[in-house]
């Protein structure tokens, strides 16, 4: 007997009608596949803890298949904030090529924060929507995943330790989805304003919540070592501890939108803002001492390198100024005259260049 | 009915209302005493066409310098970083734009407005010194997407 799996299909924010037709075609082609529930969520960075689409991926007590588009380490532990948890599931889909070797890395003394605590014994696999254009790739992973997952069957009852009765040993072979068909009422804190979904087969559950665009750190706890630099450097109460005293995002949506400040500071690169532009800062899987060479300076690129730590005191300064309160360095204020001489004589042209470079058919 | 000047793209007339100001990275501008509303120009939206996605890197009552970084916007032919146009701030974004960009094209000059701000609008334009700016451009803008935009 097989192990059921559920797909998740989390949709993107832009109404780019490639991308949305390749949410599409995967839900579409995975539904009539036996053994594998699928649901449909929105966005997964931009839901709350207690939204319609985060509460049935909580009720998912089985291994799953996230997919997304965001970078796997930014699922994944955006997932983990809110508490759906579970091990590393090894898809061979990858947004940036896995390291081989990463046996070696672990071998390191630092204790790192998800080290010590417990993992649900079930696999989680998250994949990149932007790895490729085609759903067929993405469908046969699940498949190949699905089948592999039924296939650990036999060890894993092995493995069960103590002696399960035989409804027991059902209920974990066949987790009945908490409540089909039907999601759970609005408890969302967002204000939703979504119409009642007529029931769907339970192979497939579209779950919506009215998309509020979200700004917050999402921490890698396998990275995290409980430094506090991060709580230190923000100033706008983002950061928080629990009783253990560990580190946890306490107030994400006191976050300054666009600023990535605090995951510069962070000694471990441990910090994602999943929605950056610079892929490091978005959770690409970049290794410390693997991440490339920069030399945009060599061909040309205006000379403006700062530091690390600079870019996040000026960033955190930026902010500052935005909400009326006084820069921590005050020569990195924006009322530096030079500067404002500087930008001002780009040519406007440029911007407009700039703008045509982007064009892409 | 307002009245409008016209700017042909090649075979494209992009119409200005004369009911406004303009700044030179492509937005209108409607207001006055410190307070504008700003907009996408049918400039900017043609060579945008479809707007997917727009999402904001700043939220109300942050204070910008012209040209700080604003936003970004995907559409079916670019992707690009939005500036801002003045200095100033920012008072209200049109949250609306999040969830269905594409009323950038229906209504580019109404419901598709982008922001509001306080500010100086000294360095905006009229519309014909706008016109006077995108003859100006538009060699370059040709130049530029030739071979890129194959329509």
């Amino acid at each position: 007997m097989a192990k059921r799996i559920t797909a998740i299909v989390s949709q993107g924010q832009s109404q780019n009608p490639a991308k949305r037709q390749l949410e599409e075609d995967i839900v579409t082609a995975l539904v009539f596949e036996p053994g594998i529930d699928v649901i449909v969520v929105p966005h997964l960075y931009d839901l709350s803890g207690d939204a319609t689409g985060m509460l049935a991926l909580q009720g998912v007590k089985g291994n799953m298949i996230v997919l997304s588009w965001l970078y796997e380490r930014a699922a994944r532990w955006t997932l983990d904030r809110n508490s759906v948890r579970g091990l590393v599931g090894k898809s061979l889909i990858q947004s940036e090529e896995e390291e081989e070797d990463f046996e070696e890395s672990t071998e390191e003394d630092i204790d790192r924060v998800a080290d010590a605590r417990p993992v649900p014994q079930r696999q989680i696999y998250c994949l990149d929507l932007r790895c490729d254009d085609s759903a067929t790739r993405y469908v046969e992973e699940v498949k190949r995943i699905a089948s592999e997952n039924s296939a650990e069957v036999v060890q894993l009852m092995d493995w069960i330790s103590g002696d399960p009765k035989p409804e027991q040993l059902e209920r974990y072979l066949h987790p009945t989805p908490e409540s089909p068909a039907t999601p759970p009422a609005t408890q969302s804190g967002q204000g939703n304003n979504e119409s009642p979904s007529a029931p769907l087969p339970d192979a497939e559950r579209h779950l919506e919540d009215s998309g509020k665009r979200r700004w917050y750190p999402v921490i890698d706890f396998s990275r995290c070592t409980n430094c506090m630099e991060c709580i230190d450097f923000c100033l706008f109460g983002v950061y928080g501890v629990d009783q253990a005293d560990t580190i946890l995002v306490e107030q994400p949506d006191n976050c300054r939108k666009g600023c990535p400040a605090c995951s510069r500071v962070c000694p471990e690169n441990a910090i994602i803002f999943p929605q950056h532009k610079t892929p490091a800062i978005a959770g690409a899987q970049i290794e410390a001492g693997s991440i490339k060479i920069d030399l945009s300076k060599l061909f040309g690129a205006p000379e403006s390198s700062e530091s690390a730590e600079e870019a996040a005191m000026r960033e955190r300064d930026e902010q500052l100024v935005m909400v009326g309160r006084t820069p921590m360095t005050q020569d990195l204020g924006p009322a530096t005259q030079p500067v404002a001489e500087q930008t001002t004589s780009k040519d406007h042209l440029d911007d407009l260049i700039d703008e045509l470079d982007e064009l892409d058919l | 009915m307002t009245a409008e000047r016209v700017f042909m793209m090649g075979e494209f007339a992009a119409q200005f209302p004369i009911d406004r100001r303009y700044a030179r990275n492509h937005m209108w501008a409607m207001g006055s005493s410190g307070q504008w509303k700003f907009g996408f120009t049918a400039y900017a939206v043609r060579l945008l066409q479809d707007v997917y996605f727009l999402d904001w890197a700043v939220e109300p009552e942050a204070t910008l310098q012209e040209k700080d970084e604003i936003g970004s916007i995907e559409s079916k032919k670019a992707e690009s970083d939005l500036y801002a146009p003045i200095g100033g701030k920012v008072l209200r974004l049109n949250d609306q734009l999040l969830n269905d960009p594409s009323t950038i094209n229906v209504d580019k000059y109404g419901d598709g407005w982008l922001f509001e701000m306080a500010g100086v609008g000294d360095n905006l334009l009229n519309v014909d010194e706008y016109i006077t700016h995108l003859d100006a451009v538009w060699e370059v803008t040709q130049r530029t997407i030739k071979g890129q935009l194959n329509e």
